[in-house]
């Protein structure tokens, strides 16, 4: 029989290993047999979930269902909901995390309202890139085993840990076609630590990260513009105009601005810009330099 | 036969046999010590006579679990070997996942559950041992010696002094609650660990290992030759004692 998941379930038993109880239970799972029986009625067990009952899931999944890394939406049967910029940077002043919130559907955006960032608990944020699906259901299982770890050791968890264990469930799911490019990021007894979990797997710790398919517009206007020292309302300037840049030329993203700052303190949501405004904004802005460079 | 039958079962009073038979068989098994000091811990077991072609280096009955804890237990020596090793493999996982050393509550906590498992399933029986952890923590801020205590029921819980295995435990705990005070140095606790051990211990230092765990991850297991110096130190006090009591009786 086969089982497929991270390591088994929660709860189960190795001393159960070998012994009818346990084997009972494993043909009662069924994994893949739902066409002749009513989906398993053991809903919402964490960490575990259905592969299409076929030879190769991995390689089905890359066919019919593009990922995020690599393979295109055009001639899919399914059409995945993706396409973001999201950002997030470390500062002498925190963290700012900044996001934008269109879904798209190949060329169809099916919503401009998507909330992008996750508040996992008042210290920790995750924010997510690529399958809108996938990012959800990660991030929330994610949040259920943070609480987990604070009401069995009686204090919060760390960012190392919290991105360690989502990068392991990345991990134990490689090559089944999960689609997610995440930043996790707080404010712990170490200070303030940023990461960045991808659904290849890999787990890196840094000061700067953009995730998305305008990822490329943003990483240029914060290269150009960012320094350790700015203050918070220069970090937050930054932060929305990086989002701006990417969503006015990448179809794939716009909608709001959607940024937070995370201190000791814990996070703060600061706003939720939608990025036409900004960008008639900026360009009055544009207009008065001009003016003032003609007028000396 | 299946082995989906549970060995250990509810009495009609509502007692585990088992767990109390193993809790027995700690009960015969040898003395171990366990004295929290101001900055220190200190653990001091029992060594039983050895057999003359014996390595003593062997038989250590005091073993670091993790980088920063130690841990000292009283029983049934293969069953200690087999939940130590489970012990070890979980604080690395916890290193592994959460980037961090693992608390002494932490793995105290793990070794309680594990015994507790084994009190409810098929075709297994309880560990007949109990466990002495040691080390600091880091809760407030600032490093604290903790001294955890694990029984074969499957409970933890913190203690200031305790004496495990063995069969004078109760009193030896009296002696020790007597005697306690509270941010003691760390030449006290030894003191006070080979005070209690020498009621039960045949002769000195010989018989004795002593262990004293430091800040900063340091497990300091005290030579023979330091432990005597303890032990004459305290025989000493104690001829002056008597000879002091037999001088006011004339």
């Amino acid at each position: 029989m086969m089982h497929f998941g991270p390591s088994p379930v929660i709860g189960a038993d190795i001393l159960d290993i070998g012994t009818r109880k346990a084997q009972q239970e494993q043909q009662h799972r069924g994994v893949g047999s739902g066409a002749m029986r009513p989906p398993s009625l053991v809903l919402g067990e964490p960490g575990r979930f259905e592969i299409p009952n076929v030879a190769d899931p991995a390689h089905f999944c890359a066919q019919n269902f593009a990922s995020a890394s690599g393979g295109k939406d055009a001639g899919q049967v399914v059409k995945f909901a993706k396409g973001t910029t999201t950002l997030a940077f470390k500062f002498q002043g925190g963290i700012i995390v900044s996001v934008d919130s269109r879904s798209t559907m190949g060329a169809y955006i099916a919503s401009q309202t998507v909330k992008k960032i996750i508040e996992i608990n008042p210290f920790l944020l995750g924010t997510m890139a690529g399958g809108a699906a996938d990012c959800s259901f990660w991030e929330r299982n994610l949040g259920m085993q943070c609480r987990l770890y604070e009401l069995r050791n009686r204090k919060r968890i760390t960012v190392a840990a919290a991105s360690k264990l989502l990068a392991n469930t990345m991990n134990s799911y490689k090559g089944y076609g999960l689609s997610m490019g995440t930043m996790v990021t707080g404010w712990d007894e170490t200070g303030p630590q940023l990461y960045y979990i991808d659904d290849d797997g890999p787990r890196l710790k840094g000061n700067m990260f953009s995730v998305g398919s305008g990822s490329t517009y943003a990483y240029g206007v914060l290269d150009t513009y960012y320094r350790n020292d700015m203050t918070v309302e220069e970090a937050i300037d930054l932060g929305r105009r990086a989002i701006y840049h990417a969503t006015h030329r990448d179809a794939y993203s716009g909608g709001l601005n959607n940024l937070y700052h995370v201190t000791k303190e814990g996070w703060k949501k600061i706003h939720s810009i939608d990025v036409n405004d900004m960008h008639y904004e900026f360009a009055e802005d544009k207009e008065r330099i001009a003016e003032a460079r003609m007028a000396s | 036969m299946s082995y989906d039958r549970a060995i250990t079962v509810f009495s009609p009073d509502g007692h585990l046999f088992q767990v109390e038979y193993a809790m027995e068989a700690v009960r015969r098994g040898s003395t171990a010590v366990g004295v929290r000091g101001g900055k220190c811990v200190v653990l001091a077991v029992e060594r039983r006579a050895l057999a003359k072609l014996q390595d003593p280096r062997t038989i250590r009955k005091i073993v670091p679990v993790d980088e920063s804890s130690v841990l000292a237990f009283a029983g049934l020596t293969a069953d200690a070997r087999v939940l130590i090793n489970k012990t070890r493999s979980e604080a690395q996982s916890y290193r592994l996942t959460c980037e961090d050393a693992p608390s002494v509550e932490y793995l105290a906590r793990y070794m309680a559950r594990t015994q507790q498992k084994y009190t409810q399933r098929g075709g297994v029986r309880p560990f007949g041992i109990a466990t002495l952890v040691a080390g600091f923590s880091n809760d407030s801020g600032e490093p604290k010696p903790v001294l955890y205590q694990t029984d074969p029921a499957g409970t933890h819980s913190s203690w200031k002094a305790q004496v495990i295995g063995g069969r004078n435990a109760k009193s030896l705990r009296e002696f020790l609650e007597k005697n306690y005070e509270e941010e003691m140095d760390e030449a006290t606790c030894v003191r006070l660990s080979v005070q209690a051990l020498l009621e039960v211990v045949d002769s000195g230092a010989k018989n004795m290992e002593v262990c004293i765990v430091r800040e900063g991850d340091v497990m300091h297991m005290m030579e023979e030759a330091e432990v005597d110096v303890v032990v004459k130190g305290i025989e000493a006090t104690a001829e002056e004692g008597k000879s002091k009591a037999t001088a006011g009786d004339e």
